[in-house]
């Protein structure tokens, strides 16, 4: 099946954007450009690592969640909630309130994600102890592995064919309401989700699977909901709130979404990298084949701090990342469901290969990409490599490579069009016009004189 | 198209620079990462003996639709018995391997092994030229 993996796990909207070029700074993969004053994607080089997002300074890049009045429609709505979700509160908001909050919005039963961390930690060791192609790469973060996809298919087939905990603890709530003669249509499962690329996870998957899970909800406006509720007293007395709590999890499974969370528990030479710049160095690094000591194991988290840095999560990642720290200090090395969780996941816990989604730059018949990238590197040449941006493009590389396959022209150079002008090629009212494409007629008008 | 590189002796933080750049070109072209992957490794360890054991060299790389020359180019100790080093066990820094020229044949075997043409001039006490070529 042809999945469509970009569109849906964010979207620009047109009338927030104000074309001010700062997510195109931030990107990756450098999907974003600005034209007639908007931002502009090319959704299949998109990763969905919501970088984006975290510095659109007018929220004009939207979620594309599922809405909560959608759970209604199943008459029994399973909520997977991430263990970093109770590490955003302040103590004084006690869990067993949260999942009161939780019920009250609707929710049957709240369970952990992390559940299943600890029949995963095995599967993982075994593995890695059998796999052709080290360092293994973990499937954790569903941006890394579209990062990998999209920039590193050379590393494709380091990335380790077991499902993330999360589809894995979805799988057993679905087995376990099938096991208990449950009519499967009446079952929802829904995710709490802190970033926009586990929606894409969810939605579009890698690996030729289908995921159980039937929406996947935004953590940031939960939050809000619950934190509002607290304030505001708004949950059952203690002990009367009507859903049920599966929450047993590990200190295994509590450390899984932070940093060194997964690598710690793996056997051999196991690295942990967080933040998107430093995983595209390090996958760099292993694409040029410059590290000597082998590695076994890597676990690559696109967030800062990992998921506690997640962007839909709320309240700094670093006091998130030390509450969860302290919870898994407390917590017992194992839970009574791993049992469980053994026998009824550990068939279904493999997803097939990966597929890479090599972008492309110049063109599909390498004929006319080598001509095309002669044709950019000789613009390179004359561009005036600062990378400001003015252009709309991030870079002026970008800027070259838009030029040779028709997506721009030179003259969106502000440097150019200077030297244009001085040469007398261009009108001074040709040159704003040409700005105008990019940055919309707006920006363009002396606001003050109208005053 | 043709890429060019300058190679200085003993700059290892900036070894693999060629490697890394051609490889990125490469990628860019949509060439198959199995290919570009023995592009890297061939590559690469040429580059670092480069900058390991000789004075200092030159890489160029012809990039054609059906596949990559590249040519590397050191002035250095050159390589008394190039037989000797291609065979498996010299792959190593070896005293023996070092003393037939610092170790300037090291990973020739490796090279070998995933280009689809290897070619060696060298002359001692001058340097080494290697032709690597692989197909697309
Ligand atoms: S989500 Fe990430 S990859 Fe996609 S456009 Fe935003 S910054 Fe780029
Ligand atoms: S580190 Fe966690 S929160 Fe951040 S993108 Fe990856 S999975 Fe999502």
């Amino acid at each position: 099946m042809e999945h469509d993996t970009f569109h849906k796990a964010l979207e620009i909207q047109d009338d927030f954007c104000i074309g001010c070029s700062h997510c195109i700074k931030v990107c990756p993969t450098e999907a974003l450009r600005v034209s007639g004053g908007k931002a502009l994607l090319y959704a299949e080089w998109c990763i969905d690592c919501g970088r984006c997002f975290r510095v659109c300074p007018s929220r004009a890049i939207r979620v594309v969640d599922d809405d909560l009045d959608d759970i209604l429609s199943y008459k029994y709505r399973v909520l997977l909630v991430p263990a970093v979700f109770y590490a955003q509160f302040e103590k004084k908001v006690p869990p067993g309130v949260i999942n009161d909050i939780l019920g009250d919005m609707g929710f049957s039963e709240i369970c952990t994600v992390e559940q299943s961390a600890d029949t995963l930690v095995e599967e993982i060791n075994a593995y890695v102890r059998k796999a052709p192609a080290k360092p293994v790469i973990s499937s954790f973060c569903p941006a890394v592995i579209r990062l990998i996809q999209v920039r590193f298919p050379s590393l494709i087939d380091h990335i380790m064919l077991l499902l993330p905990p999360i589809e894995v603890t979805a799988q057993y709530y679905v087995k376990k309401w099938q096991n208990s003669g449950g009519d499967p249509s009446e079952l929802g499962v829904f995710y709490l989700t802190p970033c926009i690329a586990k929606i894409a996870a969810v939605k579009s998957p890698v690996g030729g699977y289908e995921s159980p899970i039937n929406g996947v909800i935004n953590m940031d406006y939960v939050y809000n909901r619950v934190l509002h509720a607290f304030k505001n007293k708004k949950y059952p007395e203690q002990g009367k709130g009507t859903e049920a709590v599966n929450d047993a999890i590990s200190s295994r499974g509590l450390r899984w979404p932070l940093t060194g969370g997964e690598a710690s528990q793996i056997e051999g030479r196991a690295l942990a990298i967080d933040g998107m710049t430093n995983v595209m160095d390090f996958l760099e690094k292993l694409e040029d084949e410059e590290i000597e000591e082998p590695i076994d194991y890597l676990e690559l988290r696109g967030c800062d701090e990992s998921c506690a840095g997640g962007i839909l999560v709320q309240g700094n990642r670093f006091l998130v990342a030390d509450n969860l720290r302290a919870e898994a200090a407390a917590a017992k090395d194992t839970h009574p469901l791993t049992g469980q969780y053994k026998q009824f996941c550990s068939a279904s816990i493999k997803m097939d290969a990966v597929e890479p989604r090599s972008m492309v730059k110049y063109d599909k018949d390498i004929n006319v990409a080598i001509k095309k990238m002669e044709a950019a590197r000789m613009l390179r040449k004359i561009l005036p490599d600062i990378d400001c941006g003015a252009c709309g493009a991030p870079s002026c590389e970008a800027l070259a490579a838009d030029i040779v396959r028709d997506d721009a022209s030179l003259n969106n150079c502000i440097f150019m069009q200077a030297r244009f002008e001085k040469e007398g090629s261009l009108l001074v009212g040709e040159a704003i016009d040409l700005m105008e494409k990019v940055w919309g007629k707006d920006r363009f008008v002396n606001k003050e004189k109208d005053n | 198209m043709k890429l060019e590189y300058d190679v200085a002796a003993g700059d290892f933080t900036r070894a693999g620079f060629a490697s890394s750049s051609i490889k990125k070109a490469l990628k860019q072209l949509g060439v198959s990462p199995a290919v570009v992957k023995r592009v890297v490794i061939a590559v690469y360890e040429a580059e670092v003996n480069i900058v390991a054991h000789a004075n200092g060299g030159r890489i160029t790389a012809d990039i054609e639709p059906d596949g990559i020359n590249v040519v590397l180019a050191d002035t250095g100790p050159g390589i008394p018995d190039v037989e000797k080093a291609m065979q498996k066990g010299f792959s190593t820094a070896s005293k023996e391997v070092r003393e037939m020229g610092f170790g300037a044949g090291m990973g020739l075997p490796n090279i070998k092994e995933n280009a689809d043409s290897l070619r060696i001039e060298t002359e001692v006490g001058k340097g080494t030229t290697l032709y690597i070529y692989i197909k697309f």
